[in-house]
């Protein structure tokens, strides 16, 4: 493994100072234009069971009760109950307090494959003491939870106290150790510019994220098509520097099948083909799910059955 | 289902959209009339050298005609009609450009070969948008700073080349009938349809008749366009070669005269640039429109000490590029518009080959039929290299490096041309530095072929006499003003 930086604060604001800025009205430009790229029949249907598969199904309310945990997990494993060839999802993703239950709903239903993804670090704001918020993610993995989604601490980030969010990080991945993977949300929507999205992503990416994540879907704008853009540009210079593939997870406002494969074609065209996987790619949403899934039918059979043809949890 | 890449399945667009005859006559004083000669030529898609249509060959007396209309409408009808009228048909003609839009860039793309994400995303949309712009002009001189009452010159004669057919076009007529002048305007030989397409919607806009005449033909028919005594004013775009030519024929003539011609626009990148957005603009500079652009971005002009890192990136982004059908939606690059156009490549890309430069190109499939050439480039440039300073008109880049920003702007402005040129860097003080330094007409930071009708065009040196868009674009087309 290459070592970029020796973990002090110095040898961190040197890499980060090294960083090449990014031009904003180029990356929107560059992002539009991908949009407009047109898939159709087999890549639309590949890209469908390929996003299926990346969803990390998510439910991240107050009102969130077992019996609403059960519905999402049973779900996940069969999106259709009448199409069993439908893919599972990538992962469920709940609040830590309700991670056991979603690991036993989803073992119950056949799902022991499917990973539980624990919102962590005193999600969505990150403003409490690392005491707390270590023990906020020690408290998934005795649960169960094999992924950990944290939140930076944007006002340290924004402070510029960024060996502080390097800090946090290096300690919840420490915490996660071999147990769990670790997304890092940024909450883009938060920190406004590209060039604090490229700094920020970096930062996790040094500090040991497995993945790195736009948003909690609690701000917007969350993962829009130039933030997904940037982010991936980044684990790819990651990745050229150092050898290792950092994931990127997409969260929040993507509700259509159009947008998802949009953000696929990101993935293939910016990242590269070798990120076209739920091992390095995952879309965190709830809504999009059921559009994915009408999409399906109507590729199969010709006609959209519409929204009282899946099921609504 | 991992190993499978996402390949994108074809998207065509639709070819039924336009209907084509199988043969054109000339457009002469509101009517199709048939060339006097009765010579018929080929225009063909370059993509597959389909014959797309018969187009007709003007001959001197059709010249003459068509002048002769010009000239009459100019007399009885659109020097006497109040400005704002003029500006109504203005937009008229936009609006059903913009109605007719898909129409447009199919048969762009089929006439031309550029792929139809451009000729629908940048053609024709631009195209409507100089027509927009120029109808508000005209009842508006009064205020545009060149004089009281500024008169037109009567009758424009107007020679516009392949690269961006309807485009060009649009540059053209939008500010000759803004200010009040009629129009004679020769397509290009390969490239003549959609100006007959605009011929139809001239007719479609109840443009009164002579306004606007479209006459098609080769360089003879330019050439009697160019010396017909009934012409008032020329405006030409094409190759460095043929302004040469007009400039002298018309040297003793009296005539007004606008010239847009070649280029060999360097792309500046400094160390402290956004490395990926300037990737982008590199592409998109020298890639756009396969390359057939007078201001494209044909040298990039790289410092030194970020040479390797922007080059490996480029190359990545470069495989990317995805040649092939441009009636494709997903098509990048197209095809070359002519056999002669791609022997030109050819035999300029060869030099570089022989003259020690070191060609590199993605792996792509090219069509089998066709004129075709991969997006290319030459590292290992220098300034003495026939592909460092002739005009390839093509995809084809040279890559040049430099030590000091002193350096670049002498690689930079060491050039016969003069028409475009880039800076990319995130300090704001080198951009204003270097873009007050560079002898170019046009000048991007950060981004690359942006055009707006509101922004003049033009060159210095060997690109050009004039401008053409916004403000400074209506003085060619008004009397004693420049």
């Amino acid at each position: 493994m290459v070592t970029l930086i020796d973990g002090s604060e110095v040898s961190l604001r040197k890499y980060l100072g090294a960083l090449s800025g990014v031009d904003k009205v180029g990356a929107d430009q560059r992002a539009a234009m991908l949009g407009t790229r047109s898939i159709k029949t087999k890549s639309k249907s590949w890209a469908i069971d390929m996003a299926i598969r990346m969803v990390d199904l998510t439910s991240l309310e107050g009102a969130d009760t077992a019996g609403k945990v059960r519905a999402i997990c049973a779900k996940a494993v069969h999106p259709d109950p009448t199409d069993f060839s439908v893919p599972s999802v990538g992962a469920v993703c709940v609040y830590n307090d309700l991670v056991k239950i979603a690991r036993e709903s989803l073992n119950l239903n056949g799902g022991s494959h499917i990973p539980v993804a624990a919102v962590t670090t005193a999600f969505p704001s990150g403003r409490a003491s690392l005491k707390v918020k270590i023990q906020d993610t020690q408290d998934a993995l005795n649960d169960g939870a094999t992924e950990i989604d944290m939140v930076i601490d944007r006002g340290a980030f924004l402070a510029g106290k960024l060996g502080l969010v390097f800090d946090e990080i290096t300690a919840i991945k420490a915490v996660c150790g071999n147990r769990a993977q670790l997304k890092v949300i940024l909450e883009t929507g938060e920190l406004t510019t590209y060039d604090n999205v490229r700094k920020a992503s970096f930062i996790a990416m040094l500090a040991g994220a497995d993945f790195i994540k736009t948003s909690t879907g609690k701000v917007s704008p969350a993962a829009t098509p130039p933030v997904v853009l940037v982010m991936l540009e980044a684990v790819r210079d990651y990745y050229l520097q150092t050898g290792m593939r950092i994931g990127v997870k997409a969260a929040g406002g993507i509700r259509t099948t159009k947008d998802a494969i949009k953000q696929l074609v990101l993935v293939n065209e910016v990242a590269g083909p070798e990120w076209l996987n739920p091992h390095l790619f995952r879309i965190g949403a709830s809504a999009l799910l059921n559009d994915l899934l009408m999409q399906r039918m109507k590729a199969a059979s010709g006609f959209y059955s519409g929204s009282n043809y899946v099921t609504l949890d | 289902m991992d190993k499978n890449l996402f390949e994108y399945a074809p998207a065509p667009e639709s070819r039924a959209l336009v209907s084509i005859k199988a043969q054109y006559g000339l457009f002469i004083n509101g009517a199709w009339v048939e060339p006097k000669t009765k010579d018929k030529f080929a225009t063909i898609n370059p993509a597959n050298e389909e014959v797309l249509s018969k187009i007709s060959q003007a001959s001197d007396s059709d010249v003459d005609r068509a002048v002769k209309a010009a000239r009459a409408a100019y007399l009885k009808t659109w020097s006497k009609m109040p400005a704002k009228e003029r500006g109504k048909y203005l937009f008229r003609i936009a609006r059903i450009m913009q109605e007719r839009a898909r129409e447009f860039a199919v048969l762009e793309t089929l006439d031309n070969g550029k792929p139809i994400r451009e000729s629908r995303d940048v053609d024709v949309p631009l195209a409507a948008a100089h027509f927009f712009y120029h109808a508000g002009w005209a009842d508006k001189l009064d205020y545009a700073g060149l004089g009281i009452n500024p008169k037109p010159h009567g009758v424009v004669g107007q020679i516009i080349p392949w690269n961006f057919p309807l485009l060009m076009l649009a540059w053209k007529i939008a500010p000759a009938l803004a200010t009040g002048n009629t129009v004679v305007l020769k397509p290009a030989e390969t490239t003549p349809l959609t100006a007959l397409l605009f011929a139809e919607i001239c007719q479609q806009a109840e443009l009164p008749a002579g306004v606007v005449n479209i006459i098609t033909g080769d360089g003879a028919t330019g050439a009697a366009l160019v010396n017909h005594p009934g012409i008032d004013k020329i405006a030409f775009t094409g190759s460095t070669e043929v302004g040469k030519l007009i400039a002298r024929s018309i040297a003793i003539s009296g005539k007004s005269v606008t010239l847009e011609l070649g280029g060999k626009a360097a792309n500046i990148v400094f160390e402290d640039a956004p490395i990926d957005e300037a990737v982008e603009g590199i592409v998109n500079g020298i890639f756009f429109n396969q390359g057939h652009v007078c201001c494209a971005g044909s040298r990039l002009i790289v410092q030194e000490n970020i040479y390797d890192e922007l080059l490996a990136k480029l190359k990545r982004r470069m495989s990317l590029i995805r040649v092939g059908d441009p009636l494709d939606k997903n098509t990048d690059l197209g095809a070359i518009n002519s056999a002669a156009q791609l022997a030109k490549i050819k035999e300029l890309s060869a030099s570089g080959d022989t003259e020690g430069a070191f060609r590199w190109n993605p792996d792509c499939q090219l069509p089998s039929k066709g004129f075709w050439f991969a997006p290319t480039i030459f590292t290992g440039v220098t300034q003495s290299h026939r592909i460092a300073r002739e005009e390839i008109f093509g995809p084809v880049l040279s890559v040049l490096t430099f030590r000091t920003p002193q350096e670049a702007i002498e690689k930079a402005n060491n050039t016969p041309y003069g028409l475009s040129a880039g800076i990319w860097s995130e300090k704001g003080s080198r951009i204003l530095w270097a873009s007050k330094a560079l002898k170019a007409g046009v000048i991007w930071a950060n981004t690359f072929n942006k055009f707006d009708p509101a922004s003049p065009f033009g060159g210095y040196k060997e690109s050009g006499w004039g401008r053409e868009g916004g403000r400074h674009g209506l003085a060619p087309y008004l009397k004693g003003t420049k």
